[in-house]
């Protein structure tokens, strides 16, 4: 199989979700908005719980656990994106 | 930005799922055989690589994070209903299996970061891309600040929504949000312009798909 642009372009997400550990953990903008205006606490727990913050769950380096997250999910989501186009392509599935 | 259960009453909510599962159905409809074949693995990449990339939060001022919401980027690359199918996509994997974003507040996510900055993201880009045709510079220039404005505005949408919900005031939730995201928005702007020079620099003919 001969090397595509789009094989470059998923590399590029992969070394992103590499990175993943290197993200700040302070809080996101709506966060820090519902801290400061005091409305953080009306948030709901989840119902259920999968992959919470980005960390598989049993791995015990945090970093690791969450690079394995983020490999995961950039698979997962290449791997729906291209089925989804192919679907509501012009050939269909093909 | 992504909301949480709780923070949005049932009425918000359930308008929310309305409008997103609209817009879905129709973005399904309007992209239904139209896909072209380079448009398939790029719908892939661009999932992927929005994904990757909202996981690395960048610091803003006073102890405040941010991250690429995405959707400019894909809706200059895809067209908009493209944008909104892959950030739904991104949204609503995040919140079932990643828990960022509430279940009952996926619809109010998918408008937030997928309906209202893809459309406006695409046709801002559209407008001031215009009279640079065809110039790298003008492309770069006019995909970072569209990208900047779509943060921007989703900021002011989710505050108006919370202040609908009786979250919090909009005298107080709008000042707030804006003035985080208009700072957050310059990463957004930084990224889609060296997205947009990395396709130039690579892959040009893929900004030509979007001329329909």
């Amino acid at each position: 199989m001969r090397f595509k642009w789009w094989h470059g372009a998923l590399i590029l997400a992969l070394l992103l979700a590499i990175l993943s550990p290197l993200a700040s953990s302070s809080p996101d903008g709506l966060e820090r908005v519902a801290e400061d205006k005091g409305f953080i606490s009306t948030a709901l727990e989840p119902f259920f719980e999968v992959v919470p913050d980005y960390l598989i769950p049993g791995v015990t380096n945090e970093a690791v656990a969450t690079i394995l997250a983020g490999i995961v999910g950039t698979l997962i989501l290449f791997g729906i994106g291209y089925g989804l186009a192919k679907l509501l392509s012009a050939k269909g599935e093909a | 930005m992504h909301i949480p259960d709780g923070f949005i009453s049932t009425p918000v909510v359930a308008a929310g799922i309305a409008v997103a599962a609209g817009s879905v159905a129709y973005a399904v409809k309007a992209t239904n055989k139209k896909m072209g074949e380079k448009q398939i693995p790029l719908m892939g990449v661009l999932a992927a690589f929005i994904f990757a990339a909202q996981m690395l939060n960048f610091p803003v001022a006073g102890g405040t994070s941010g991250h690429l919401i995405g959707a400019a980027l894909a809706a200059i690359l895809l067209g908009p209903w493209s944008g909104v199918l892959v950030m739904t996509c991104v949204l609503i994997m995040q919140s079932l299996v990643f828990q960022d974003g509430g279940l009952l507040a996926l619809g109010v996510n998918i408008f937030n970061m997928g309906i209202v900055p893809c459309f406006l993201g695409y046709y801002l880009y559209r407008g001031i891309a215009l009279p640079f045709r065809k110039r790298k510079l003008g492309i770069m220039v006019s995909g970072g600040l569209a990208a900047w404005f779509t943060v921007v505005i989703a900021s002011v949408a989710c505050a108006v929504e919370l202040a609908i919900s009786g979250t919090v005031p909009l005298q107080i939730a709008l000042p707030a949000m804006v003035g985080v995201h208009a700072l957050i928005g310059i990463g957004e702007g930084l990224i889609t312009a060296a997205v947009l020079a990395l396709v130039l620099a690579t892959r040009a003919d893929l900004l030509e798909l979007q001329k329909a």
